[in-house]
């Protein structure tokens, strides 16, 4: 089993990629100001649209650090219940943070998001995770090819968590006509503990996402996931958060069925979850 | 008086769409034995086989954080609000008070 390390990206996460990718749509479709970064060394930042998105912490992080390279306003919803790292990271790269509801959870700050996008359409360009083809794509065209190129054809399963399920949809795009099988993880509760994760049978269902996507769907108890976390960074010496364990469950599962390659997808770093008591 | 408790929108499935309920009880293991008896299911999706908030659960009474004031056992007086939350990462800790949403 192989582990995609994405906490290697420059902003921690794997959220990177679509971040990157939405924000760069968003600028060839007029969305967003292109000559952003110029513009931002002049006197006409204040007429050009803020980025804004609802996330659950490592979007919110990944495309504060676009915005802040393409100089672009960017503009967060986010649940009062991430963690204080991932908040603090967005506004260290410049980013205006909105706390929503915790009760509502990450359904609630795309609720805010939809409502601050249609109140005010000539202020915001509301990249939108969820239904944006932008973050399949990013998936399709870097996470599936770099995973075939680094295994040298090897790959016969692919692993990943769902959140928006750009990941897992991108991936598939990319690798499933090549033979690869692609498993989709998710928590097995609507009341659960893995961060970016979705309880699809509960959640507001994010528009690109495709249950054909995937050879097979693993439910993941956080308790589990939480376990295999501390059990990654004690025996393996990798630090993860705990998507990454959830989806290390997951690949276990399957590699007690299947021979092959797995590559399973660790979306971020523990570093991002120090102040929780995940570590205690 | 009662006790009113607040609860996300991951447990509402228990609880026939409600988001706030009213309920007795001098702890808050009594608190959500109260509410099991009229929703089943309720009680083991806060608590462990223990008996203990599970790890990602987060439970405000006021505005204290109910690990540091004794967990299912904590105290809960007349007229509290007890709010429960999901806790990323098994127990991310909110930056401010419950009051502190939107």
């Amino acid at each position: 089993m192989w582990a995609k390390l994405e906490s290697f990206n420059p902003g921690g996460s794997v959220k990177d990629r679509a971040a990157l990718w939405m924000v760069l749509a968003a600028e060839d479709d007029g969305l967003l100001d292109a000559a952003g970064r110029e513009r931002s060394l002049g006197s006409g930042a204040s007429q050009r649209r803020v980025i804004l998105d609802a996330t659950s912490g490592n979007t919110g992080v990944a495309l504060a650090l676009v915005g802040a390279v393409r100089g672009h306003s960017v503009e967060l919803c986010m649940p009062d219940l991430v963690s204080l790292e991932r908040k603090a990271m967005a506004r260290a790269f410049g980013a205006h943070v909105r706390l929503t509801d915790p009760l509502e959870g990450s359904d609630g700050a795309i609720v805010e998001a939809r409502r601050l996008a249609a109140e005010e359409p000539e202020r915001y360009a509301y990249v939108d995770q969820y239904a944006n083809p932008a973050n399949v794509l990013a998936h399709r065209e870097t996470t599936g090819p770099e995973i075939w190129e680094q295994t040298e054809g090897a790959v016969t399963h692919v692993v990943a968590g769902v959140g928006t399920s750009g990941t897992v949809v991108g991936i598939s795009q990319a690798l499933r006509a090549r033979g690869v099988r692609i498993v989709a993880a998710q928590p097995d509760d609507a009341l659960h503990g893995i961060d970016g994760w979705k309880h699809m049978a509960s959640a507001l269902r994010p528009a690109i996402w495709d249950e054909s996507v995937a050879d097979r769907h693993v439910a993941v108890a956080t308790d589990a996931a939480l376990a295999m976390t501390r059990r990654l960074a004690r025996e393996e010496g990798v630090f993860s958060g705990p998507s990454g364990g959830a989806a290390v469950v997951a690949a276990v599962d399957v590699a007690r069925e299947f021979e092959g390659r797995i590559v399973v997808i660790v979306a971020d770093g523990g570093d991002r979850y120090l102040s929780t008591p995940l570590w205690e | 008086m009662a006790i009113t408790v607040r609860l996300p929108g991951s447990l509402r499935e228990v609880t026939g769409g409600q988001s706030k309920l009213s309920a007795s009880g001098a702890t808050l293991a009594e608190v959500f034995g109260d509410i099991e008896r009229r929703h089943p299911g309720f009680r083991d999706r806060v608590l462990d086989e223990s008996g203990a908030i599970r790890t990602y659960v987060n439970v405000y009474i006021g505005e204290e954080d109910a690990r540091t004031s004794g967990g299912s056992e904590a105290r809960v007086p007349e007229g509290a609000e007890v709010m429960v939350i999901p806790a990323m990462a098994g127990g991310g800790r909110r930056t401010s008070g419950p009051r502190a949403g939107s």
